[in-house]
């Protein structure tokens, strides 16, 4: 097959719905041959063709010796059943891969630790459920240690170990594992920062040394800088595949990581005295030319336009806007009353509110929007946590880095140097 | 699955397995150190956070000589023949602990090392069979408190011991065939993980581990003798003191006891290869 290092044919996965949620019980399985087909055929008369999904359909590809591909895709898009019948996890329904070299896989941080034994123990329990022989572990351990940076922890057991800790010694059995192709799931999305440059630096370094790697990622900060070659899967089909470039800002562009622009919110939990409510919600980004774009690249600007409608009279009622990250935490808070503004309606009249949040400095990610109308600390009228949901996504022509880094303001600035004797 | 090794690469094909068939038992030798370091990890951490630690592996089988002796030996006046109840019963007690606990073991085995059936791929044969042998070494140990035992109570160990190995091959082998069926079972349904503990005691009163197989009629002792374990304890007994034993007299008896076992052996290993593959969708 020539340099080619995977090649994928026609690659599908079929699950049973119920079969992937989990195991049967054997009562329901005794009652199904009892009632035998009857019963079935009820519940396929009921359910139709429903009751099997198709994790992967038909998926072709190949990767030639030494390149790094890129996985991306939304939650359930058959990133990781891709990548765990590629790691014989489990078998395709149909179609078939063929993997020449060692091939290692990393699904998870620290695969077969063992809580009760100790650091040195696990090293060489997970080292080689992955793939290493002892012989090989024992000639590695100490820079697999050193690589980890827990050596005084060592002979201590795991369970007493912090999550961070563990996370490390995890990655540095795995960093050491030099399969000739390696297939890796999110795993950078773990541990702390500095650690999470120490692992990308490998995962870079590896990919120089030749390796072939795959790899599957939410973080496409980190997908732009480590590979040049990127699948990109949707309900379970390839939707594009080509230079990374390309497929992630196709992917940003698309639906679910761009800024959901209209919504209604009708049917949306809220709190307050409900004398007026938020009816709709619209949310776009604007670029420098003040054109309408599909999802937010870090630094443009973003309009929130409310509709409100009065069930009662109000008048100083003051609006707010509030901006939360993945965690929860407030990031962004814009009132009316910090611009003097107050509203003031009649009954049944409605009013447009529109906000520009310039220059929003956020760092790539999702966040919420929240609402809330009031009268200062004496009456909510109407609040509402999570009205909208928007994407931030990376300035693909300013990508030098992987942005695995945690935080959430993205600071504009600028660089220089001094050195001896001329200026740079 | 298959994995070929040519000149200097590894070559893994990936394709959907049809049928019935007999693990890839090439692939599981290769995986040799995987098994011991299964086993390792099992044994380390059984007596990890215990106070008294590997001397629970002592304490265990005296101490249930201990009771077993008191209530069955004292009180109800079980018959032994010519041989002291405590040490009879230890004889008894050791292969069944093993067979026992490598039964319970193995069919639990899929669901507790479900993280490793679910995050990397490893010969699946490996966790069951590191089940069965990592109870050898307990059953080691308690072997060198039974030779004690022995001694104590002035009973000569002979040559005839060693039989004692091939004898706990077989309760190894019986443990490994109907755990590799109650282990791919207990993946889909869980219910099995609550029928061992009760299959394991109602197995228990039916091998004449606490008690000598002439006490049950001789018109229903050919039932007994259908089961493997029989062999295997009544067969230690002989082994170690010289007991003849009561049931297992007649060689077609004993043929289709090991006839027993080697089918469920068989089909077990079919069955588990069989459903094997969906292990990491289901479990």
């Amino acid at each position: 097959m020539g340099d080619v290092a995977i090649r994928v044919e026609n690659l599908s996965k079929q699950y049973r719905i119920g079969q992937r949620t989990g195991y049967g019980m054997l009562r329901e399985s005794f009652a199904d041959r009892l009632h035998g087909r009857r019963t079935r055929r009820r519940i396929r008369g009921k359910m139709g063709h429903r009751d099997h999904i198709w994790a992967l359909k038909d998926i072709s590809f190949e990767l030639e010796r030494g390149g790094i591909l890129g996985i991306i895709g939304s939650n359930g898009s058959g990133k990781s059943t891709l990548l765990k019948i590629l790691s014989r996890i489990t078998q395709p329904t149909s179609g078939r891969a063929e993997i020449r070299g060692r091939v290692g896989s990393l699904l998870e941080v620290g695969t077969g630790f063992h809580p009760e034994l100790t650091g040195r123990e696990n090293v060489y329990l997970s080292g080689n459920i992955l793939g290493m022989r002892r012989a090989e572990i024992a000639r590695k351990f100490d820079e697999i240690v050193e690589f980890s940076g827990v050596e005084q922890f060592i002979d201590t057991p795991v369970k007493r170990y912090s999550s961070g800790m563990a996370v490390r010694l995890g990655f540095a059995v795995a960093a050491h594992l030099e399969p000739e192709v390696l297939l890796v799931d999110e795993v950078l999305a773990v541990g702390d920062a500095a650690f999470q440059k120490k692992c990308s630096g490998k995962m870079g370094e590896e990919a120089k040394k030749g390796r072939t790697v795959l790899f599957v990622s939410h973080n496409m900060g980190a997908i732009v800088t480590l590979t040049n070659q990127c699948l990109l899967l949707e309900s379970g089909a390839l939707s594009r595949q080509g230079s990374t470039r390309d497929v992630v800002a196709h992917y940003l562009a698309r639906g679910d990581q761009a800024v959901k622009s209209f919504s209604d919110l009708a049917d949306v939990e809220r709190f307050g005295t409900g004398r007026a409510a938020f009816t709709s919600i619209l949310v776009a980004p604007r670029d420098e030319n003040e054109r309408r774009g599909d999802a937010l690249v870090v630094g443009q600007d973003l309009e929130v336009k409310l509709t409100i409608r009065a069930r009662a009279k109000v008048e100083d009622v003051n609006v707010a806007v509030t901006v939360y990250d993945s965690t929860g935490y407030r990031v962004i808070d814009v009132n009316s009353a910090l611009k003097g503004c107050f509203l003031a309606l009649e009954e049944t009249q409605t009013a447009i509110v529109e906000f520009k949040l310039q220059h929003v400095l956020l760092k790539p990610g999702t966040y919420t929007i929240g609402l809330w109308m009031g009268r200062g600390s004496v009456e909510a009228i109407d609040g509402i946590t999570t009205a909208a949901r928007f994407a931030v996504s990376p300035d693909l022509s300013d990508v030098r880095h992987s942005e695995v880094f945690p935080g959430v303001y993205q600071c504009g600035f600028t660089y220089s140097m001094d050195s001896d004797g001329e200026t740079a | 699955m298959r994995t070929t090794e040519r000149v200097g690469t590894v070559s893994v094909l990936i394709r959907p397995t049809h049928g019935w068939a007999f693990p890839d038992f090439v692939e599981l030798w290769r995986a040799r150190e995987l098994v011991y370091f299964l086993v390792w990890r099992d044994v380390r951490a059984r007596y990890k956070q215990a106070l008294l630690g590997i001397a629970w592996v002592v304490l265990r089988p005296i101490a249930m000589v201990v009771v077993f002796s008191l209530f069955f030996g004292r009180l109800l006046n079980v018959p032994s023949g010519d041989i002291p109840y405590p040490v009879f019963a230890f004889a008894g007690l050791l292969p069944w602990s093993y067979f026992s606990a490598s039964l319970s073991r193995v069919a639990g085995s899929l669901v507790v090392n479900q993280n490793l059936l679910k995050k990397v791929y490893v010969p699946r044969l490996a966790i069951p069979i590191g089940s069965i042998l990592s109870g050898l070494i307990d059953t080691g140990i308690s072997f060198v408190v039974l030779i004690g035992v022995m001694l104590l109570y002035r009973i000569p160990l002979t040559p005839m011991a060693l039989m004692a190995l091939p004898l706990l091959a077989l309760a190894a082998v019986t443990a490994l065939g109907f755990g590799l069926w109650l282990g791919s079972l207990n993946v889909r349904y869980r219910d099995v993980g609550h029928l061992v503990p009760f299959l394991v005691q109602i197995w228990m009163y039916m091998t004449p581990v606490i008690y000598p197989s002439s006490l049950i009629p001789e018109s229903l002792r050919f039932l007994l003798a259908l089961n493997p374990m029989t062999l295997v304890v009544e067969g230690m007994r002989w082994a170690l003191l010289g007991q003849s034993p009561a049931t297992v007299a007649e060689p077609w008896l004993l043929a289709i006891s090991m006839g027993i076992v080697g089918l469920v052996l068989l089909t077990g290993l079919l069955f588990f290869n069989r459903v094997e593959k969906s292990f990491a969708d289901v479990v």
